[in-house]
């Protein structure tokens, strides 16, 4: 079973949103979406400062036998990327809730927060994602 | 077998072929020293017998038609005749400069222009162009005259190109290169398209449909004239990817169809070399609406005899697609090859292409591997799932791959059409005997016995190949993409 | 039946183990009224004897005599080696190195040809190949639009010294994207590019900036004015360069303060049959910061399970195998064999060999057009530093000149009124280290005869 902490929200593309204090969200790939790509050769981040329309494709990582994008989970603008992945893409796959983070949003409107699943919905999403 | 150093590290200073260059240095001292390079490249400094030793044993450790049966699915693997190849490279036609006029190259234009003739023929198309230079680009050729075709009728509001779901990867990497979006449709149980999906897809953005027929799970789409006017009828037009061609040569074409534009791998149908990865050759054939639209140069016949056709006699064109006339002596090949086969020939091929690999299936169903579409006659090619074998004995379709280069048959392309698990997708050829083919139904058997003893052993393979399994994803982490000299 | 193997028994056993009775029941599948059109337009089929007969009778037809051509195409000397070993079988009839254990051989070669042809460049890292240089050129311009991503313009400069043929394939390719190619005026009187012109585009967006060198007249360009221009202005720099000539001229890698970005252009210099246009490679090299957008294969040297050292296409996932609509380009296959060609020339030769063949192509130029000028009628039109070929200007028009000589067998030269219509006069002349004194005598018998008449 793959590790869903409770205190983060969902995109059902996969991606984990953690509100910080500052009013930015942190971003990320989830556990079980790492587990299913495999080993990262590469991360590709967002340019700072740019802005991102909820659903749209910023970042991609990469496998060897795969490439996926990212999708932004909320519209905003992209204060920050991990440059970290640059040399170590690997920390997605061992650490994906921490040091394997993406990229940090500016929130256009809070509320769309509200869209995402908690990690009991999650859960059950991969689940039925996994039988189907 | 032992490892072959890299031919740097063969190379002692000072040393190179000498009969190969100028006996002196001449003056270079009228270029200014501003543009004169002041380090001399970093290249392998041998000798003859050395380059000639290194790249033969180098060649060694290939695979390739001539050595080894080679069912690579999609990609038609039969006997290269060496004919097409010294014939292709008689003097004459290689000392023949690209601009040399069309009067001194008479020979050559007249091979081509047959060419195109037999290409139109074969394939039911009103014209041929030979000018692409790939499959790959001859895709591009097709949908770019597609898109030429909407806006020269003022049709702009079509920005969708279809796609089954089952494709080659190049189809909708090509379609978003000539600027459209790509429309998946998906594969019905029975292996055709999806009628009922692609109705609700079809509609005034549709700019065309990409199809392969037979189809990339390796039967015939039975329902593609219905496709055609559905398709016609809603302004699109229907695009021929030609990569499994050689299953119909001369049993059916394109152009009865309904396809209006098509290329040809010449280097799969047509037999020209693979070469470890090109050249190929993507001719493309086109009906009466994208005539105006063939990319140029097209070789022409007049009374005055051939010459290259450029934008002066066909001013719609989608443009050139090389700075000369495509891969014309891969084209010579080919002209070899159409002209041994004849019209009796070609049928021939899609005739034992066909048998070969209904055989083949029904010997691998018959020891108990599962066909994918059983109720399916085969194409030229045909899946096998090795699904349960993964279940119950845990071997994947890719441990099966590289057991079978142990044994001394190149793998069949696996893991594609992406929609079925663990699969296969085998194309036999035409050129192989019934006993080529037993042999790999045995190798087969045995690994899946090998798998029931000790799945490990099967899952460490190959181990008699020049290396065993390599590590990709250091490969794709620490790039090393050249020899980085004594410091490296 | 060619290359058919089966016999009667064959069949008749291969038909009962599918239990059906006839080959032609295996296509019932097809709609009967699509079925068996017969091919009248397709002659029957010949033997291998006859159509021997058929190639080697319309070869000797086509035989020329000295070729004074370049535009993009060069007649150089290739040894007997390269095409010998080129053609075994291992390397002719494999596929694409998809099973890397078993395609060692091919993956070495080519990580060989790309070290080759990055130390050539003196640039980081190399592709596998594209088809030739036209589509190399396209295939530059679309890389640099994905790399330079402060660029959000999509406008290309260049100059009108750039091959015109790769700038007419690089439109049919690239310009269904919404890319702009905007042309960069050459000074009429050198025949390069004035530095200064580039000031017209200070501060603008600009993706990326053509530098060829030499240019299309065979002229040396101020490759590092021009690219240092581009540093300061955020633009990518794409080189369009004769492999031929780096062995002598600096190579892109060196270029002004900070090198080129990507280089590319035609490998048919690097032993390649001139063969009417075809089949040539492109090559292509970039900075390694730009890896992951360069189109086409790559091959990475790794280790295998017992730690030895071997090969395998690397950075698949940008490809369109894998990556299907979002892939850097649809290319797939490459011009294997032709690398494999080049790598052999490039072994033989050496840096030394290859920097002799350079500078004699060199000095036979310019002592061919030397010669050429010293005729009446006949002047440089653009004089200053060049390469291996020149441009000459002639009284007349030189496209009835070029077709008079080559009814003479001697190819003078490339009309360049063809692209130009000022330029209706001028010759592009080329002597490679192939033309001996003797296809010199004859061109300046011929052209000086052809001039001596009346225009």
């Amino acid at each position: 079973m793959s590790n869903v902490p409770s205190d983060l929200k969902y995109a059902s593309s996969h991606e984990w949103v953690r509100q910080e204090d500052d009013g930015t969200v942190t971003v990320g790939i989830s556990d079980h979406a790492q587990d299913s790509l495999g080993d990262l050769v590469f991360v590709e981040t967002p340019e700072i400062d740019g802005t991102v329309e909820a659903g749209e494709a910023c970042a991609v990582v990469e496998s060897v036998k795969a490439a996926s994008d990212v999708y932004a989970p909320v519209a905003g603008t992209i204060v920050d990327t991990n440059s970290q992945l640059q040399d170590a893409p690997e920390l997605v796959n061992t650490d994906p809730y921490g040091e394997g983070w993406i990229m940090r949003i500016r929130v256009d409107d809070p509320d769309a927060l509200e869209e995402l699943m908690d990690a009991d919905d999650y859960e059950h999403f991969i689940a039925e994602e996994d039988e189907g | 077998m032992t490892q072959e150093e890299l031919i740097f590290d063969l190379g002692r200073t000072g040393r190179y072929a000498r009969a190969q260059a100028p006996a002196t240095t001449a003056g270079l001292s009228d270029i200014p020293d501003a543009f004169r390079r002041k380090r001399r490249a970093t290249l392998p400094e041998v000798s003859e017998l050395q380059v000639v030793r290194h790249y033969t044993r180098l060649s060694q450790k290939n695979f390739s038609i001539d050595t080894h049966f080679y069912p690579l699915g999609s990609c038609t693997m039969k006997y290269n005749p060496r004919a097409c190849n010294s014939l292709a490279m008689l003097p004459g036609f290689l000392d023949r400069h690209p601009h040399a006029p069309d009067s001194t190259g008479q020979g050559f234009l007249a091979c081509l222009w047959e060419l195109q003739e037999m290409l139109a023929e074969v394939t039911g198309m009103r014209s041929v162009s030979l000018a692409p230079m790939a499959g790959a680009q001859g895709e591009f050729t097709g949908v770019a005259m597609i898109r030429a075709y909407h806006v020269a009728r003022g049709d702009t509001e079509r920005t969708e190109i279809l796609v089954p779901d089952a494709a080659h990867g190049t189809n909708p990497a090509t379609a978003v290169m000539c600027g459209y979006k790509v429309r998946e449709i998906p594969t019905a149980a029975d292996g055709d398209v999806d009628m009922e999906a692609l109705q609700e897809a079809v509609g005034p953005q549709t700019a065309g449909i990409m199809l392969t027929n037979p189809s990339t799970v390796g039967v015939f789409e039975r329902r593609i004239q219905e496709i055609a006017a559905l398709v016609h009828d809603a302004g699109g037009l229907l695009y021929y990817d030609g990569a499994n061609l050689n299953a119909i040569l001369g049993k059916a074409r394109p152009g009865d169809m309904g396809f209006d534009v098509i290329h040809i791998n010449l280097h799969k149908t047509f037999s020209t070399p693979h070469g470890g990865g090109g050249p190929g050759a993507g001719a493309v054939g086109v009906g009466e609406r994208l005539l105006p639209h063939i990319p140029v140069p097209q070789v022409g016949h007049d009374d005055n005899g051939y010459h290259w056709r450029g934008e002066d006699e066909i001013p719609q064109t989608i443009g050139r697609l090389s700075a000369f006339m495509g891969n014309a002596g891969v084209l010579l090949r080919a002209y070899v090859y159409a002209r041994m086969l004849g019209s009796n020939g070609m049928v021939r091929v899609a005739e034992f292409a066909t048998l070969n690999a209904n055989y083949l299936m029904s010997r691998l169903r018959a020891e108990g591997f599962q066909v994918w579409l059983p109720e399916r006659r085969a194409s030229h090619e045909f899946i096998v799932s090795l699904k349960s074998e993964a279940k119950e004995l845990g071997v994947t379709a890719g441990d099966f791959a590289k057991r079978l280069l142990d044994l001394g048959y190149h793998a069949p392309t696996a893991y594609f059409p992406l929609l079925v698990p663990e699969c296969f997708l085998i194309e036999p050829t035409e050129t192989e005997t019934r006993d080529d083919l037993e042999g790999f139904v045995q190798a087969m058997v045995t690994i899946r016995e090998e798998a029931r003893q000790d799945k490990d052993f099967v899952k460490g393979a190959p181990y008699n190949m020049p290396v065993r399994r390599l590590d990709e994803v250091k490969a794709a982490k620490e790039l090393d993409l050249k020899w980085q000299g004594d410091a490296g | 039946m060619p290359f058919i193997p089966h016999t009667d028994e064959d069949i008749r056993h291969m038909l009962a183990e599918i239990g059906v009775d006839s080959v032609n029941a295996l296509f019932d599948e097809i709609p009967e009224d699509l079925r068996d059109p017969g091919l009248p337009r397709v002659p029957a089929g010949v033997s291998e004897m006859e159509i021997t007969r058929v190639m080697n009778e319309r070869a000797t037809g086509d035989t020329l005599g000295p070729c004074f051509v370049g535009a993009g195409a060069y007649r150089h000397h290739v040894p007997a080696a390269v095409w010998e070993v080129t053609t075994r079988g291992e390397y002719y009839s494999a596929y694409t190195p998809y099973q890397a254990e078993a395609s060692q051989g091919t993956l070495q070669l080519i990580y060989e040809y790309q070290s080759m042809m990055a130390g050539l460049m003196a640039m980081d890292a190399s592709n596998a190949s594209l088809y030739d240089g036209g589509s190399a050129m396209a295939e530059a311009v679309l890389m640099a639009v994905r790399a330079n991503r402060k660029s959000k313009s999509g406008r290309i400069l260049v100059p009108d010294t750039a091959n015109p043929l790769y700038c007419d394939a690089t439109r049919t390719i690239v310009s269904n994207q919404g890319l702009v190619l905007e042309s960069v005026p050459s000074d009429p009187s050198t025949g390069v590019v004035d530095p200064a012109t580039l000031k017209k585009w200070d501060g603008e967006d600009i993706a990326a900036l053509v530098v060829p060198q030499p240019n299309w007249f065979g002229r040396l360009e101020d490759a590092a004015a021009l690219t240092d221009w581009a540093r300061r202005n955020g633009a990518l720099v794409i080189a369009v360069v004769n492999p031929t000539a780096m062995a002598v001229i600096t190579p892109p890698g060196e270029w002004g303060e900070q090198g080129a970005d990507i280089a590319c252009g035609e490998g048919q210099p690097l032993g390649i049959p001139l063969s009417s246009g075809g089949p040539y490679f492109g090559f292509m090299c970039c900075r390694k910061a730009y890896v992951r957008q360069m189109p086409g294969r790559i091959v990475g040297r790794t280790v295998d399970l017992e730690g030895r050292t071997g090969y395998t296409l690397t950075l698949q996932a940008r490809e369109q195998h894998i990556r299907r609509s979002k892939a850097t380009s649809n290319i797939c296959t490459n011009q294997g064999l032709m690398v494999t060609a080049a790598t052999m020339y490039l072994a033989l030769l050496g840096a030394e060999g290859l920097e002799r063949v350079a500078a004699q192509c060199h000095d036979t130029t310019r002592r061919l057009t030397e010669r050429l000028t010293g005729i009446d009628g006949v002047s440089l039109r653009f004089d200053g530093p060049y390469f291996h070929e020149r441009v000459i200007e002639l009284d007349r028009p030189a496209e009835p000149v070029f077709h008079q000589l080559a009814a003479q067998g001697v190819l003078a030269g490339y009309p360049l009124g063809r692209h130009d219509k000022r330029l209706a006069n001028a010759l592009l002349v080329c002597a490679t280290e192939t033309v001996t004194e003797a296809d010199m005598d004859r061109y300046v018998d011929a052209l000086g005869q052809a001039l001596a008449r009346a225009a």
